[in-house]
């Protein structure tokens, strides 16, 4: 025989001025199975919880109903208050009266009537309540970094720092990310590679973090804490233990006209390459797609020059395999191509070019080190026209969103360019000059007030080509829209921060969900900034939205601070609110049917078949089991399930109609 | 089934060389014709200015002839015609009560509107592969292709080529063995409609565009539309009063640049009607062409 | 009744009555200045698109009443460069057409663009009339109109010569269905804001 204790909480005012919490406490004491009903001014108070914990020793209640504020609020604090008092947390139920009742109704007899039948429907809920315990996880105290930029790099030596060994996966032949391509950074113009450098060293030497660079990954699987994951190790095509990164065949390799990627096809590279002279490994990789080797079936000079004969023209991909308890996701992001732009020369004017472009030119190890000279003729640009938001809050070209760095670096760009050339001119067309950040506002300030870069606040129309010079029809808005022509010698596009091609596929693989412009989401855009709605995947950097190396370092730190919370645990408990599939006495074992609808319909991987096997091992029936790791009891499968055969503990079937009945008797 | 063709007014007037020169083109290439009857005016841009529900009732109305006629496609050679009835078609397949309005006004069905198509889509249908051995005399010149604004823009009306820098004119002069040249001013207003009122701005608008093609080097400009065309020959006065220059730079409709290639009479294609003498240099095609008024 | 009174009685703005008429929403508008840039005629214009579009979101009577009194709206060739490069997807040439028809309906039209309007007048009576464009008659009637006798005095011959100049109008076979649609558009909603 059930024995359900009420609770009717005032809160204050809150509920009190509106619900005659009195007469709830004596309605709810008639109640079939209720041995105790009472009302008090705050029950989560220390008297309060005191109240409760003796109501439960001297009634011996089996189950105890809160009419109190929103389970979100208070559960815990009433579940423990069970707990310490030898109830099972999972006999406590609270009924909500305050946003649900109190809140929304004027005061009066059908208010506190809602309010009666609020707590009776939680009172023939509880009655079926079972006792549930936390379900417990092991943690695997390895984490998984995916991205070798700024952000995979901060938070990889992070989780290393704090003792916890790191995977860090990188795509390309070398870490450094987009950030080793930067010329100077802003607002302070120190050199970009002048301070990362360090910190790949440091990777490439921690005990804890094992780099796969050229790698990718394969699949990952599993759950938080508990994730396997396989790596693909595409073929460097040597052997990098016999390799001493002596570089003689890059320099002896004859297939040197090949655009690099690095120098964003500004500069050339050979077949076998390291992508620039810091990178970390400083090992080459054979370019199959451009090897004459593997074109044509001849050359191998690098495997004649090479010292130590490492070069490995037959090795083939490999897969590693890892268990790993958390993922950080850095994969970063890319810009547009100037090919973008219809107007702007579908990408056919060799001086027109992108910002990353630029970047190059700009720094000491590019191309033209450090010299400013445009890429069509070498000549140095007299004049340098930057055109921000080119595709930024442009729907019209699919991308509405700000892309946040552009402005900050079109300063930098104009600012760096009159430093180099100091008779040139520099213009900048802007729509916003959006600033914000410590000593932003004042950075660009600078480049106006104090380099002379002219500001024009309009966007340009077009741009074509005439006798060697750009012309760029432009508008100044703040002069009734006085058409403003330029002939220019080099057009730099602040083109908009895009997401990387294959973001999709990674985040299918990862199980992350993404936005329509394929940059991965977060769980809560404010308070779950690093998190995703994959418990222990986590994102840091531009992979969720451009970012500049501030705003992405300060993440990936934040994601490293979220892996050491988890590994700083054994084991990991969970709400035992999972969905489970029911089991039977034989022959029937279970009312599944085996039909796998629910398989499908879950959006965790959660759903996993069991085989029911008979005394002599025979499988008799296929039936669907619910990896209690996996399920967020989201519920989905339940309400696909068509015998009816899966419950959501502390929600199940019986559960919910007893309370749907109470409301309608 | 033939193809039907909606002249416009310009080519039943001042612009008849158009005509002209289409229709030779077309005959020496196979590809038959047959007009809409009773066709109206498109209300050009007059309509559009004044009143949009004009702008779409008097396309309309060709258009409803054209179904009733038994056509699915329209050859529409004046640029600016086909951007009327294009428009005018998307409008109303958008808008059934429009529709159905002007049907119960016109008397017609008006359930299956035809599609229009413009002078260079098809040509690029119709343009055989081997054309290059059926040329007389290829048109071995330097052109600039001169695409005018309604062939192009906007892109969801005309559902041709592309809004920037196009590329399909360029193409069939190639295949006539011309040199078409990369330049500016491919798609740059002429000034239109403004022929008769604003003589000045056509004047202004054309120099940029005579400009930019003399100076990289055309020979003859190639056009596609009546208007462009007279804005850019019968205007040409208005032109060089603006800029100070003279230009004797031909300009030459697509199918008339066709038809010298095949051979075709010079007076049969209409080159006698133009303002500025169609003059191309000798001893490129052999074609001296000297035109006086018929 | 007037339409002004319509428009201010129901207390809408201009851009209330464009976007219920239309569909164009010029308060998407953010001043960009791309149809400016690009715009042939800008130069040439009191307010060239992207001040009038400024000028329409105040929704003050004064500043739309400059718009319709401006000769910008008059000056718009319609060449459509706007509406392709717009990154917020106006259809900026649409918006002329309907501030053309206000302007005209309310008796605003700058001198100016007098000229201009006197030229579509001439054009659409000569198809009211015939149902294809008389361009003879057409022009003769714009010179009425516009006074401008001697302009082009010395084309037309040597038009006339090239077989370019047609002396008698050609009619469609129903111009009475050419009639009915004028009478049936000169009735539309737009026509009368």
């Amino acid at each position: 025989m059930a024995r359900i204790g009420v609770f009717v909480c005032h809160c204050g005012e809150n509920i009190g001025a509106t619900v005659d919490c009195a007469r709830v406490a004596e309605a709810c004491r008639k109640i079939p199975g209720v041995a105790h009903s009472v009302d008090y001014k705050y029950m989560c108070s220390d008297p309060g919880q005191t109240l409760i914990r003796e109501a439960i020793a001297q009634n011996k209640l089996t189950g105890v109903v809160v009419a109190a504020c929103s389970p979100r609020m208070h559960e815990p604090t009433f579940r423990r208050v069970c707990s310490e008092s030898g109830l099972n947390p999972y006999l406590c139920e609270m009924a909500n009266l305050r946003e649900h009742c109190s809140w929304v109704h004027e005061k009066s007899d059908v208010t506190t009537d809602k309010a009666i039948d609020l707590v009776a429907m939680l009172v023939e809920k509880v009655k079926r309540n079972k006792p549930l315990h936390p379900i417990k996880v092991p943690v695997t105290k390895t984490a998984l970094v995916l991205g070798g930029g700024i952000s995979g790099i901060q938070a990889a030596l992070d989780i290393a720092n704090a003792g916890h060994k790191v995977i860090l996966v990188e795509r390309d032949p070398s870490i450094g990310g987009h950030m080793s391509q930067l010329s100077e950074t802003f607002p302070t113009l120190d050199c970009s590679q002048c301070i990362l450098t360090p910190r790949m060293v440091e990777v490439a030497q921690h005990p804890n973090i094992t780099l796969y660079t050229y790698s990718e990954l394969e699949s990952l699987d599993g759950f938080i804490g508990n994730f396997k994951t396989r790596i693909r190790k595409k073929a460097r095509s040597l052997d990098e233990k016999l390799c001493t990164g002596c570089g003689l065949c890059t320099t002896k390799c004859p297939n040197k006209k090949i655009p690099s990627e690095f120098n964003t096809g500004l500069g050339m590279r050979t077949a076998i390459y390291v992508p620039f002279p810091q990178a970390v490994p400083n090992k080459p990789v054979i370019d199959r797609e451009h090897c004459t080797y593997y074109t044509k079936g001849r050359c191998r000079v690098c495997e004649k020059v090479c010292p130590t004969q490492a070069i490995r023209f037959d090795q083939e991909d490999q897969i590693v395999e890892h268990e790993v308890g958390a993922v950080v996701v850095a994969t970063g992001f890319t810009v547009k191509e100037t090919d973008f732009f219809p107007e702007y020369g579908y990408g056919k004017y060799k001086d027109v070019i992108n910002g990353l472009q630029f970047e190059r030119i700009l720094s000491a190890s590019g191309p033209t080190l450090g010299e400013v000279k445009r890429p069509s003729d070498g000549r140095v640009p007299e004049t340098v026209v930057f055109i921000a938001c080119a595709g930024s809050r442009d729907p019209a070209k699919g991308i509405e969103y700000c892309s946040k760095i552009c402005c900050m670096y079109t300063a930098k760009h104009a600012m760096l360019y009159k430093h180099k050339v100091h008779h040139g001119q520099a213009y900048v067309f802007y729509m916003d000059i959006r600033a914000a950040g410590k000593m932003y506002d004042e950075f660009t300030r600078r480049a106006i007030e104090e380099d002379h870069v002219q500001y024009i606040r309009g966007r340009v129309s077009r741009i074509y080509e005439r006798n060697g010079k750009l012309i760029v029809q432009g508008a100044d808005t703040l002069l009734n829209a006085m058409p403003v022509e330029i002939e220019a010698d080099l057009v730099v596009l602040a083109t908009a921060g895009v997401a990387n091609e294959g973001a999709e596929a990674l985040a299918q693989k990862l199980h992350v969900s993404y936005d329509s412009h394929k940059f991965f989401v977060e769980a809560h855009p404010k308070l779950r900034p690093v998190e995703t709605n994959t418990a222990g995947v986590f994102l840091a950097g531009a992979c969720q939205s451009p970012k500049d190396i501030p705003e992405s370092v300060g993440q990936a730190s934040g994601t490293a601070a979220k892996v050491a919370a988890l590994f700083s645990m054994d084991e990991l408990t969970r709400e035992p609110v999972v969905a489970v599939v029911n089991r039977t006495a034989p022959p029937l074992y279970s009312t599944c049917v085996g039909c796998f609808l629910c398989q499908s319909a879950c959006p965790y991987q959660a759903i996993e078949r069991e085989e029911i096997k008979n005394r002599n091992g025979q499988v008799v029936k296929t039936i669907a089991k619910v990896n209690p790791g996996l399920c967020q009891g989201c519920g989905t499968c339940v309400a696909f399930c068509r015998s009816k055969s899966i419950d959501l503990q502390g929600y199940t079937h019986e559960q919910v109609y007893a309370e749907v009945m109470e409301l309608l008797s | 089934m033939k193809m039907g063709y909606y002249p416009g007014c310009s080519i039943s007037g001042s612009s008849r060389e158009y005509g002209e020169s289409l229709l030779a083109v077309l005959r020496a290439l196979d590809v038959e014709l047959a007009e809409v009857e009773d066709w109206n005016c498109c209300g050009a841009s007059a309509a559009h200015n004044l009143n949009h529900t004009l702008s779409l009732a008097l396309p309309a109305r060709s258009l409803a002839l054209a179904e009733q006629q038994g056509f699915q496609e329209l050859l529409v050679p004046c640029a600016a015609c086909f951007s009327r009835l294009a428009a005018t078609r998307k409008a109303l397949m958008a808008d059934d009560a429009k529709r159905r309005q002007i049907a119960d006004l016109v008397e017609l069905p008006m359930k299956n509107i035809p599609v229009s198509i413009n002078l260079l889509q098809l040509l690029q249908r119709v343009l055989p592969e081997n054309l290059k051995e059926k040329l007389r005399a290829p048109f071995d010149y330097k052109v600039a292709c001169y695409y005018g604004c309604l062939l192009v823009r906007p892109a969801e009306v005309v559902e041709f080529d592309r809004e920037e820098d196009p590329e399909e004119m360029d193409r069939i002069m190639e295949k006539i063995g011309a040199a078409p040249l990369d330049w500016a001013f491919k798609t740059e207003c002429c000034g239109a409609g403004f022929s008769v009122p604003r003589t000045d701005v056509v004047g202004r608008l054309c120099a940029r565009i005579l400009d930019d093609a003399v100076s990289r080097g055309a020979e003859a400009v190639i056009v596609a539309c009546p208007m462009c065309h007279s804005n850019l020959d019968m205007r040409r006065q208005a032109s060089e009063s603006h800029s100070g220059k003279k230009y004797t730079i031909p300009i030459l409709y697509v199918t008339q640049a066709i038809g010298l290639a095949l051979g075709l009479d010079a007076k049969q294609l209409g080159l006698q009607r133009h303002i500025v003498p169609v003059r191309l240099s000798a001893g490129k095609s052999s074609q001296i062409l000297e035109n006086a008024p018929a | 009744m007037s339409t002004a009174q319509t428009h201010s009685a129901q207390n809408l703005t201009l851009a209330d009555c464009l976007l219920q008429e239309t569909g164009v929403d010029i308060r998407r508008c953010y001043q960009c200045g791309k149809c400016s840039a690009g715009c042939p005629m800008a130069a040439e214009m009191d307010y060239p698109s992207s001040v009038w579009m400024r000028m329409l979101q105040t929704g003050r009577p004064d500043l739309e009443k400059a718009v319709l009194k401006s000769q910008s709206i008059w000056l718009c060739l319609s060449c459509e460069s706007c509406y392709v490069r717009c990154p917020m997807e106006i259809d900026i040439p649409r918006v002329a057409d309907f501030l053309r028809a206000a302007s005209k309906r309310r008796g605003l039209v700058h001198p100016r663009a007098r000229n201009i309007l006197r030229f579509h007048t001439a054009f659409l009576d000569s198809i009211r009339y015939t149902g294809r464009l008389y361009e003879m008659g057409m022009v003769v009637d714009y010179k009425v109109r516009s006074r401008k006798w001697w302009q082009d005095l010395l084309t037309a011959p040597g038009l006339f010569l090239r077989g370019k100049l047609n002396l008698l109008p050609h009619r469609v076979k129903h111009p009475k269905a050419m009639r009915k649609l004028f009478k049936w558009a000169a009735e539309d909603k737009e026509a009368r804001i």
